[in-house]
């Protein structure tokens, strides 16, 4: 049986919760882990004053409630798997190592800044800087994977050095921003400025977008690694169609004022079926 | 006012006065050094313990306009290094430029009572003074940019020297300031001018100005010693960090013809050159250097000494900063400041792999050990430019303990040590007595401050207690007790107060008509009126005006 927190107490000012990760609840009792210390606007609190617990830990954790004011659950996560029922807070899974997080909701902004492996699922809409630096670092996510099938906010994968960022619907401006490598898909439309300052790495859209002059054309084709990409992201529930599989995409590299060694693929809706 | 205090049984190092190594008492009444104490004063047992004045940095980057850049720039600095509040003391970010409070209790913590920030544009003075009254326990001054100034610049090509002087002593007074530092005099000029470029030559001409480096580093050092300044400039020569820079250096020191002058992180200035792939690579001439202010005893010193680990580059050398920030690689501010200065922020990390920067490591332990008088080549790393302050007590093992020098040299670059004399030195230990002057009674000293450096009758109580140990590094970074002015602020390595320190400043005389010679041109270029410019009284806080060397 997993660990189940459920609300009953909603915070007035954030709490930050560090201690709601699988890694730090491993092998904790539900009373043990309802003594845990939360830090409540500028006072220490206990994880009991916000949710009660039960069951016992067997490396599944859910949580139950409005965490929108809750904020770094799953931080510094390394194994295990954990369930948000309801919207998450900032900071969500961010320097995860491993494990997954699920939300089964939307969540805010930060969602798994500077991770550098397993997996987050947004089953809602995530808000700014998705697997991004923290303000002021240079590399952002490391590693792993985030899906989110809503929306997303801006600079998303700011940073971003390696791992694979998702999108099913829209995203903000200044997609990518600073990327030094990996991948992000976006199945909806791109807002402005997408891969700007980009050195390496690729930014996927299944729309067209306007990008920077900086950007320059070099061909459209079919990239075969793309398909295998798009094939893992479908097993995992994106709604990934045929068309999207078969391409062709229009390929532009920059950022020109950067290494100019990063790419934009942008699928080319003019082009007739592949044949 | 603090309380009655006896420090006894401790080994006192105070080498003002002569005292080395001897077990005496400390008698402390009303902030003061005083020969005796009545019996019911608080004891504080120093046994196995070394007694040594408060530290003073003499050079250091601690407030000002450009220590906030650097501090917004790096906020990835502060989110890893918190500093707590205890029930004392005040909570602040760390990272290699500390927030205000930070950066006072940090210094603190290491036995540091005294420090002075080096470089601050006059425009920037009233924003300088509010973060030195929010730096606890130091006492502070700061060095005014003067040598990129335009109005001085005019007055000079026109040979107006009288009125140079009556200028300098005004911007001194209405600045608050402690001494006129000079930064690649000229440099930010054509740096301002035409992009990236710099003054190389002590006798090219500053464009647009019928004026050299030379005329203007000559007409300082005669101004600052004819106005009797307790510290009569302080010097950042031309040329800073180039391969070959060590000629330009003995040439400025040759230019004090016998005045004193103090040259400042020298050992950003004594590179040789040696041909490399592409470029000059730098080499160690810390022999020259070392020898020529030897041999002067009015030229003096600090190391500014290279220590490896993050650090950051802020300088008002904007075009370093501007030829540095390929070497960062990541994120660098340049700034230009009217009619005063230029600056330049660059986040840095000195690495022993580098031969660069093994060479500056070992340039500045070969400047120190090179050294046969102490009092005038004195302890600093520049902070944060060749290390932090966080990185004394590690450079003061380094020079007391030659087995630990040997190992870390095995770490750095062969190369560089090659291209280095610090293999020649590795014979010299400072002693505990050396190390009270260059990090005590030389800067005291060098700075003018009669009452601070030494435990003398009448001298400022700041002392500070460390428990002797063979790893200087540990004893360094943590002394027991700390005093200032009087107070017991660290007891039991652990604060117990907090204290606010005093702002050093000078106001020589000038004579007040000269007003008619600034105000036309503070109405023709400034973006401030000159009736709002001079900084009102109300900044000063808590301040010690310091008397002129000569009446």
């Amino acid at each position: 049986m997993s660990l189940e927190f459920t609300q009953h107490t909603v915070p007035t000012v954030p709490i930050e919760a560090e201690t709601l990760s699988v890694s730090s609840l491993d092998g904790l009792t539900a009373a043990a882990a309802a003594k845990l210390t939360v830090v409540h606007g500028n006072r220490a609190a206990e994880v009991g004053d916000f949710f009660d617990v039960a069951g016992a830990p067997d490396g599944e954790v859910h949580i139950s409630g409005d965490l929108s004011r809750v904020k770094h659950v799953g931080a510094d996560m390394s194994s295990g798997r954990l369930v948000v029922h309801g919207p998450a807070g900032m900071h969500l899974g961010t320097r995860m190592t491993g494990g997954e997080i699920v939300v089964e909701g939307d969540a805010s902004d930060w969602v798994g800044s500077e991770m550098a492996g397993g997996r987050i699922i947004i089953r809602g809409n995530a808000g700014h800087l998705v697997g991004s630096a923290m303000r002021g670092e240079r590399v952002g996510m490391r590693g792993g994977e985030i899906l989110v099938f809503g929306s997303a906010g801006n600079e998303v994968g700011a940073g971003m050095r390696r791992g694979l960022v998702a999108v099913g619907g829209d995203i903000g401006d200044f997609t990518g921003v600073n990327m030094l490598a990996g991948t992000l898909v976006v199945l909806g439309r791109m807002g402005a400025r997408a891969g700007a300052g980009m050195r390496r790495g690729t930014i996927v859209a299944m729309h067209p977008a306007e990008l920077l002059p900086t950007f320059t054309y070099a061909a459209t084709y079919r990239p075969v690694f793309l398909r295998l990409y798009l094939a893992h992201l479908r097993a995992l529930g994106l709604p990934i169609s045929d068309a999207h599989m078969a391409g062709p995409y229009r390929r532009w590299c920059g950022d020109a004022i950067e290494l100019n060694r990063g790419e934009v693929l942008l699928l080319d809706t003019a082009a007739g079926p592949s044949t | 006012m603090g309380s009655l205090l006896r420090i006894v049984n401790g080994r006192v190092y105070d080498p003002a006065n002569g005292i080395d190594g001897e077990v005496r008492d400390v008698c402390i009444r009303d902030g003061r050094i005083v020969a005796d104490v009545p019996p019911e004063a608080r004891r504080i047992d120093a046994r196995g313990m070394v007694v040594m004045p408060g530290g003073i940095d003499i050079h250091c980057h601690i407030a000002g306009t450009k220590v906030n850049l650097a501090r917004k720039v790096q906020p990835e600095d502060h989110r890893h290094d918190v500093h707590l509040r205890t029930r004392f003391t005040r909570s602040g970010t760390g990272g290699s430029v500390p927030s205000t409070f930070a950066t006072g209790y940090r210094y603190a913590a290491l036995g540091y009572t005294t420090a002075m920030e080096a470089a601050v544009t006059p425009l920037g003075a009233r924003s300088t003074l509010e973060e030195l009254n929010d730096t606890p326990v130091l006492d502070k001054g700061f060095f005014v940019l003067m040598g990129n100034n335009v109005l001085l610049f005019k007055l000079l090509q026109e040979g107006r020297m009288e009125e140079f002087r009556h200028v300098l002593a005004w911007w001194l007074s209405v600045t608050r300031a402690y001494a006129p530092k000079l930064v690649n005099p000229g440099g930010d000029e054509a740096w301002k001018g035409h992009r990236n470029a710099n003054i190389t030559e002590l006798d090219a001409r500053i464009e647009p100005f019928d004026l050299t480096p030379r005329q203007v580093i000559a007409a300082f050092i005669e101004a600052a010693n004819a106005l009797g300044l307790p510290h009569p400039v302080h010097i950042h020569c031309n040329n800073l960090g180039h391969s070959g820079n060590f000629e330009t250096t003995l040439e400025t020191m040759r230019i004090a013809e016998g005045r004193r002058a103090h040259i400042t992180h020298i050992q950003f200035h004594s590179y040789g050159s040696v041909a490399g792939k592409s470029r000059d690579n730098p080499t160690s001439r810390a022999r020259d250097i070392a020898e020529f202010v030897n041999t002067h005893p009015n030229i003096s010193a600090d190391v500014g000494a290279v220590m490896f680990g993050r650090s950051t580059s802020m300088t008002a050398d904007a075009p370093l900063a501007y030829m540095l920030r390929r070497f960062g690689g990541h994120k660098w501010v340049n700034a230009d400041t009217e009619m005063e200065s230029g600056c330049g922020i660059v986040p840095f990390t000195y690495q022993d792999r580098i031969y660069t920067n093994a060479l500056q490591w070992a340039i500045g332990l070969e400047l120190f050990l090179r050294s046969e008088d102490p009092w005038r080549m004195v302890f600093s790393t520049d902070h944060p430019n060749g290390g932090t302050f966080m990185t004394y007590p590690a450079l003061i093992r380094l020079l007391m303990d030659k087995e630990y020098r040997k190992e870390q040299m095995a770490h750095v670059n062969q190369d560089a040590l090659d291209h280095s004399g610090l293999r020649e030195c590795m014979d010299r230990e400072y002693s505990l007595y050396e190390i009270a002057i260059i990090t005590r009674a030389g800067p005291a000293r060098l700075l003018g401050l009669a009452n601070k450096g030494h435990l003398g009758v009448g001298a400022d109580a700041d002392v500070t207690v460390y428990e002797d140990a063979a790893d200087k590094e540990a004893m360094f970074a943590a002394p027991r007790y700390l005093v200032k002015d009087g107070n017991l602020v660290i007891e039991d390595h652990e604060f117990r107060v907090d204290h606010v320190g005093r702002l050093l400043h000078v106001e020589p005389e000038f004579d007040s008509s000269i007003a008619q010679v600034i105000e036309p041109f503070f109405e023709d270029y400034y973006s401030i009126r000159f009736a709002n410019y001079p900084v009102h009284e109300r900044y000063l806080h808590q301040h010690e005006l310091v008397p002129m060397a000569r009446p």
